[in-house]
């Protein structure tokens, strides 16, 4: 605005607030530094600012009562565990034996039995499955009986209750090849459902299901959930199933099922290879498109493991950046300032320890990477697409092999563990909506609340609109306007090669339905035929586009269009959104064609965009967090394809957003002026 | 003298009234009626059903008057005020459990009712008065019974069923309540109801802490009068009042198998009976057998039903009845009846014992209904209600005597709260997995549906599916709907209740003939099993999650009100206090005598953008505001906003993360389910 000439100036008057805009768009420049400067480091400040998690909603009341779980329950569950392992030692097992001999307990004890078939489900790219609700028709489709999965039901009903309730629990198990772990995953659910089923204060039905994993843990558990939620028929009835089990137990032959689920929770036994001094517990959390359960149902697991069981609670994190200098130097300088702070006014809880620090960046990022992946992590994220809040809880004995009496004080304490869950759940009338759905975990009793972890991203998109509009009124202002009758419409002409661009994004995202046409690929070839026809495609579009000399009109709605990607993502998917922010900003900010730039600027636009194609972004993120990648394209192949298979919405962000603001920014990095 | 004589009156009335309450006790006067009733029925998984049953007759008040030794009064006024032919309520906890306690017998089909509250009732008024009877009448049970029945006045919970629920049934009132809690103070007003309450007689029995102890808990009051009926003018008000409870006793269990436990009136109920009520006219105990009980037991090998091997009474029993023309096959059931005298010497404590195990299954219902909620997200959903055959269904003719295909009729009444829009078009019908076309499977279906916030949507239907059917299914779309911030109940976010269902089978009636030996013992509950009646039964209620706002919407309603206020008197205010000229001129003196601090900014602005400094006079930035009083004005609305933006974002940030669950965003967006 400095340009323009003093009559002019004089002559429009603005508002106080279109000055401070038109000031901030002047100086665009010093601003896009100063807000990516603080988004990152708003980013590396997230764990010190991480807040400690509380019991938001009263009626939980986690351990006010103390545990009834008996003898005779662990005494049971024991016995349990040990005809599984001499099932398992017989010499033909056709996975029929375990089921059934889960049924025939849990009838003993006083649950309503009952199977449940299933078949595996191939994962199938269909590509407007991200955009249909799956048919629930999809039931009645004749199926084989050949090969199928048995899941096992028991549901206990509540005495006095009205049945409108129910709280799940999952114990995964692969009936054909049973480890020790899962007998005893399975043992601690027993001791669990052998103590409700005498008690008189349930208000909400039991569902134990026992998951038959021999296609997957959260296959099975997906197929019980689709099939609960749908009438259901079975048009295979296999008698050798039935008739076979023990006389005295009555396993109905139809589909239970026992009201809405108010929350779920799967039991595993972790196997342990490293000692530690205390049985610990682990904690997943995340659903698919990094949802979360309500944060109360992570509390109280939390809680009562380590204020009732003296468990060791731990949450997921890389390791890797445990021992990661850099880090701990990040550490020191955040520790030295929070003890400037705390001298200044000893008020302020600012600053944490180094070993704090570091512990809850490495939760942190890996809480992150689990949510911007957007597949779940272990087979609670089948509850969450119904609303249901679930988590894993994987306890791992501190020793690796156990003992007769270990076995049973682990028992103890995981059936004890598992009943406050229940009872704490049971005594909530509501459902769980009093915490926060919106966090990301630092430790197992730290978290950060969406109206914090919101500012890093807010500050890191908002240069992306000041560039916008200062690069807009920059090419309104140049010398010499083309052609002066249409001077306000020069923006449809970029804006339609940014459209081309992203419908471009849209066939890629389309075209692995295509490549799976062709028989028998294996992945390279796959992934080969899909970078191919992309390019292909691009060619093709490539036709329509007219050349024309202005780039800065063309980066400006580059730079708009991803401003609002970004900004969509991060309502769908925040985690995605801020990783992809920290790709996407940089790259759009810095790029110019390599003519008008200067060397040093074209290299760093070079490096970035290098960086910024989705593929090498893939490896460098992998490499940076130490996640431990197989070789070449496979991996890559194979990532896309989990991303597709669990509908999740980076993949969508990827092909839409990601890749045409990479294939713009080379078309400005090449643009002749 | 006219005080003497008044004296005289007075005292010969007392002494009439004290010589006609001795002689009420002995005599029976041979109009008003109560009769005490108790069954025991042992049951299949180890629990034991014990049904109270008192019954109260008055004759009618053109041959007897309006003067009552027994019969209630309050429930007398009640039928007279609201001119009632007809009431049923029923307060219940717990679920009965149709399958191990059977629904095919008179007393699972008269006495396993929803949870919660539920109300009938016909009215012997003109149909426009009905609705009017209907409420008082709910606002005096609900003081009557200390329970919120009051809440069944709103039109939108109740409804007017035509023939699904009782046949030609006109003026007939239908509403239940799944919430209400029933407790001991609902049980103290209907005790006072009894003419001895709970101080002697049966009744006597009801320990609080035992009977709520239960797995079932339902408490029932049913009232018949013929008080308006020109037709039948010698039949008065019958009210029958029953308590049904199915208790555990404590099991005996050897060798890991759980026996069939022994017990007795005080292992169940921790109390004996020490003698009839003196008011009742008779006072008697029944134990029964189901039929297939007493087959399951011929096989182990016995003569007569006098001494039977299997188990024992502590009491040998007074009668003995076989069930006579029964339904099913060679299972009859038998009763064993006791009766209490009025002996004071020796409580009565009737123990039963088992001397062999045994195992039965009870007569279940034609079909197991089960009813479910399908779908996910907080748009829509679907009802489903399955039935699946028993083995009772497996057993009927595959092929009627006219050579046609058998089929069986099933009645559906359904009732829906209208915040659950229901689409009856969407209804489908599935047998066996196949969809059948509506004609085929329905015979009769009259709808109503709901209007929002007037009344609920009802569904009657009529289904005639085949009897050789392994399951059906029936499914009905709703989409969820929003309610006014003021009618959410307390506890919104628990979700909202969709009352139970009722089915009923149309074909088929229960009634259990017993062929008595003593005839001169008339027993109000045996002649009410023998009654023909409708199996009902009913299904679970179910929990609708409705989308529920955050209930501090109303802080947010103000702030941004507030700052709407402010932005419109800001720019109101803008616009008639300036003055065009008078600015320029005050701007033109500004530039004049601009200070050092904004010059060196705009050069230090220029340096950073690396262009040649400008001279100060063209002034973009440095433009200040004219008078005083505006800027005093413009500083208190800026302030005011900022306030309210910052509260704003402040709020915007805390219902983001705690209230708002993503997922409907990602639903809105996204549309699927993401499955697999």
């Amino acid at each position: 605005m400095a340009s323009t000439p003093e009559i002019e100036g004089q002559k429009q008057k603005h508002r106080p607030i279109i000055r401070i805009g038109i000031f901030i768009i002047a100086h665009s420049l010093l601003v896009s530094v100063v807000c990516c400067v603080a988004g990152v480091l708003a980013l590396f400040l997230l764990p010190v600012l991480a807040k400690k998690t509380y019991i938001s909603e009263n009626a939980l009341m986690p351990g006010s009562a103390s545990s009834m779980i008996s003898d005779q329950d662990v005494s049971g569950a024991t016995r349990f565990i040990n005809e599984l392992n001499s099932l398992k030692s017989k010499s033909q097992n056709s996975g029929i034996e375990i089921p059934r001999l889960i049924a025939l307990h849990m009838a003993n004890m006083g649950g309503e039995v009952s199977y449940h078939k299933f078949q595996t489900q191939q994962n199938n790219f269909h590509p407007l499955h991200f955009f249909t609700s799956p048919n629930a028709e999809a039931n009645f489709v004749n199926k084989t009986c050949e090969s199928f999965a048995i899941n096992t039901i028991g549901i206990i009903r509540a005495p006095r209750g009205d049945g409108k309730e129910s709280i799940v629990l999952v114990t995964p198990y692969n009936p054909l090849n049973l480890s020790q772990t899962e007998a005893l995953s399975l043992g601690i659910a027993y001791s669990a459902f052998s103590l409700l089923t005498q008690v008189s204060w349930l208000a909400k039905d039991i569902i134990w299901l026992a998951a038959d994993s021999q296609y997957g843990q959260y296959n099975s558990v997906a197929a019980w959930l689709r099939h609960y939620h749908s009438p259901s028929f079975d048009t295979c009835h296999e008698s050798n199933l039935d008739s076979t089990v023990s006389v005295s137990v009555s396993v109905s032959d139809s589909f239970r099922r026992a009201g809405t689920m108010a929350a779920a929770l799967v039991i595993k036994v972790a196997d342990t290879s490293e000692e530690f001094e205390q049985d610990s517990l682990n904690i997943y959390a995340e659903a698919s498109n990094g949802q979360m359960p309500n944060l109360d149902l992570i509390n109280i697991a939390s809680y009562l493991a380590v204020h009732g069981q003296g468990f060791r609670v731990r949450v997921e994190k890389f390791m890797s950046l445990v021992d990661a200098t850099w880090l701990k130097v990040i550490g020191h300088v955040f520790e030295f300032v929070g003890k400037i702070a705390r001298s200044l006014n000893p008020q302020w809880k600012f600053g944490v320890s180094v070993k704090e620090y570091v512990e809850g960046s490495a939760t942190l990022v890996s809480s992150l990477y689990n949510q911007a992946l957007g597949v779940p992590t272990g087979s609670h994220g089948a509850f969450r697409d119904y609303q249901v809040d679930a988590i894993t809880m994987e306890i791992s004995p501190k020793l690796s092999s156990i003992s007769k009496s270990r076995q049973t004080e682990f028992l103890f304490r995981g059936g004890s563990l598992i009943e406050g869950v229940i009872r704490s759940v049971n005594n909530l009338l509501e459902k769980f909506h009093q915490s926060f759905f919106l966090y990301l975990l630092t430790s197992s009793n730290r978290f950060i609340s969406v109206g914090v972890y919101m500012i890093p991203f807010l500050l890191l998109v908002a240069p992306l609109p000041i560039a916008a509009a200062s690069l807009f009124s920059d090419a309104n202002n140049s010398k010499n306007p083309p052609s002066t009758s249409f001077k306000s419409w020069r923006w449809l002409h970029p804006t339609k090669t940014v459209f081309l661009i992203h419908l471009w994004g849209a066939i890629v995202s389309l075209l692995p339905y295509f490549t799976y046409q062709i028989p028998d690929a294996n992945p390279t070839s796959r992934l080969l035929t899909w970078i191919s026809l992309s390019i292909f495609a691009l060619i093709v579009l490539r036709s329509f586009f007219r050349s024309y000399s202005e780039w800065t009109l063309l980066k400006s709605v580059t730079v708009s269009a991803s401003f609002v990607g970004l900004c969509l993502m991060s309502v769908i998917n925040f985690a995605t959104a801020e990783i992809g922010a920290m790709f996407l900003v940089p790259m759009c900010l810095m790029i110019r064609p390599w003519r008008v730039a200067g060397k040093i600027q074209s290299f760093f636009s070079f490096v970035l965009i290098v960086f910024g194609f989705p593929g090498s972004g893939f490896f460098v993120v992998r490499g940076l967090f130490g996640i431990e990648n197989g070789s070449g394209f496979d991996e890559f192949w194979y990532w896309v394809e989990s991303l597709w298979a669990w509908n999740s919405a980076t993949y969508i962000y990827i092909c839409l957003v990601h890749l045409p603001c990479w294939v713009l920014c080379i078309y400005i990095l090449l643009h002749r002026c | 003298m006219a005080r003497l004589l008044s004296i005289f009156v007075l005292l010969v009335f007392v002494l009439h009234v004290a010589s006609e309450s001795t002689g009420e006790v002995v005599e029976q006067i041979n109009g008003e009626e109560f009769t005490e009733e108790l069954l025991f029925r042992p049951l299949p998984d180890r629990k034991v059903l014990s049904h109270f049953h008192f019954e109260s007759k008055v004759p009618p008040t053109n041959s007897y008057g309006h003067h009552h030794r027994l019969f209630p009064k309050a429930i007398y006024q009640l039928v007279h005020k609201y001119r009632i032919r007809e009431m049923e309520l029923s307060f219940t906890q717990g679920r009965w459990n149709y399958e191990s306690w059977g629904g095919f017998d008179p007393v699972s089909s008269s006495n396993a009712k929803p949870p919660g509250v539920e109300l009938w009732a016909v009215f012997d008024v003109s149909a426009d008065q009905v609705d009017a009877s209907w409420k008082n009448l709910t606002h005096t049970l609900s003081g009557l019974f200390c329970a919120s029945i009051n809440f069944l006045e709103s039109s939108t919970t109740y409804s007017a069923p035509d023939w699904s629920f009782r046949p030609l049934s006109s003026n007939l009132r239908y509403g239940s309540l799944p919430r209400e809690a029933v407790c001991t103070e609902n049980l103290t007003p209907w005790l006072k109801l009894l003419p001895c309450r709970d101080k002697s007689g049966l009744s006597s029995l009801m320990d609080r802490p035992s009977i709520y102890r239960g797995f079932y808990h339902s408490q029932r009051l049913h009232l018949t009068s013929g008080e308006f009926d020109p037709m039948a003018s010698d039949h008065g008000i019958v009210l029958e009042q029953t308590l049904t409870v199915v208790l555990q006793p404590d099991a005996l269990e050897t060798r890991g198998r759980k026996l069939q436990p022994n017990w007795s009136m005080s292992s169940l109920f921790g109390k004996t009976v020490d003698g009839k009520c003196a008011l009742a006219k008779s006072s008697n105990v029944y134990v029964q057998l189901e039929g297939s009980l007493v087959h399951n037991m011929k096989d182990e090998g016995d003569e007569g039903l006098e001494s039977n091997l299997n188990f024992e009474f502590s009491i040998s029993p007074d009668r003995i009845m076989k069930e006579v023309n029964s339904f099913h096959r060679e299972h009859s059931s038998i009763l064993y009846g006791f009766s209490i005298k009025d002996h004071h010497s020796k409580p009565f404590d009737l123990g039963f014992k088992w001397n062999l195990p045994v195992t039965w299954s009870c007569v279940k219902a034609p079909l197991r209904v089960s009813r479910f909620l399908m779908g996910s997200g907080n748009e829509r959903g679907a009802i489903a209600l399955s039935l699946q055959s028993t083995e009772w269904s497996q057993s009927l003719p595959k092929v009627d005597h006219n050579e046609e295909k058998c089929r069986l009729k099933v009645d559906v009444f359904q009732v829906v709260p209208w915040y659950i829009k229901v689409y009856y078009h969407t209804a489908k019908v599935y047998v066996d997995g196949v969809p059948q076309s509506f004609g085929d499977a329905i015979e009769k279906l009259s709808v109503s549906p709901s209007e929002d916030k007037v009344s609920p949507g009802v569904m009657e239907m009529s289904l005639k599916l085949p009897c050789d059917l392994k399951s059906a299914s029936l499914t009905l779309e709703f989409d969820k709907g929003f309610l006014h911030i003021d009618e959410y109940p307390p506890d919104a976010n628990q979700g909202f209740d969709i009352p139970s269902a009722i089915i009923s089978y149309p074909d088929f009636q229960t009634c259990m003939q017993y062929k008595q030996d003593n005839a001169s013992i008339k027993s109000p509950m045996v002649s009410k099993m023998q009654e023909k009646r409708k199996i009902l039964s009913y299904t679970e209620v179910l929990l609708v999650p409705l989308t529920t706002p955050d209930f501090s919407m109303p802080y947010n309603v103000i702030t941004i009100t507030c700052t709407v206020f402010a932005l419109y008197f800001g720019s109101l205010m803008n616009a008639l206090r300036r003055r065009v000229g008078e600015e320029e001129r005050l701007l033109k003196e500004k530039d004049k005598k601009s200070g050092k601090l904004p010059s060196l900014f705009s050069k230090l602005s220029a340096k950073l953008r690396g262009k040649p400094w400008d001279p100060p006079s063209s002034s973009s930035s440095s433009k200040f505001i004219s008078s005083k009083t505006a800027a005093l004005v413009n500083i208190l609305i800026l302030n005011c906003l900022g306030v309210n933006v910052m509260n704003l974002i402040e709020k915007a940030a805390s219902i983001l993360g705690k209230k708002l669950e993503r997922t409907k965003f990602v639903k809105m967006l996204f549309g699927t389910d993401f499955e697999n």
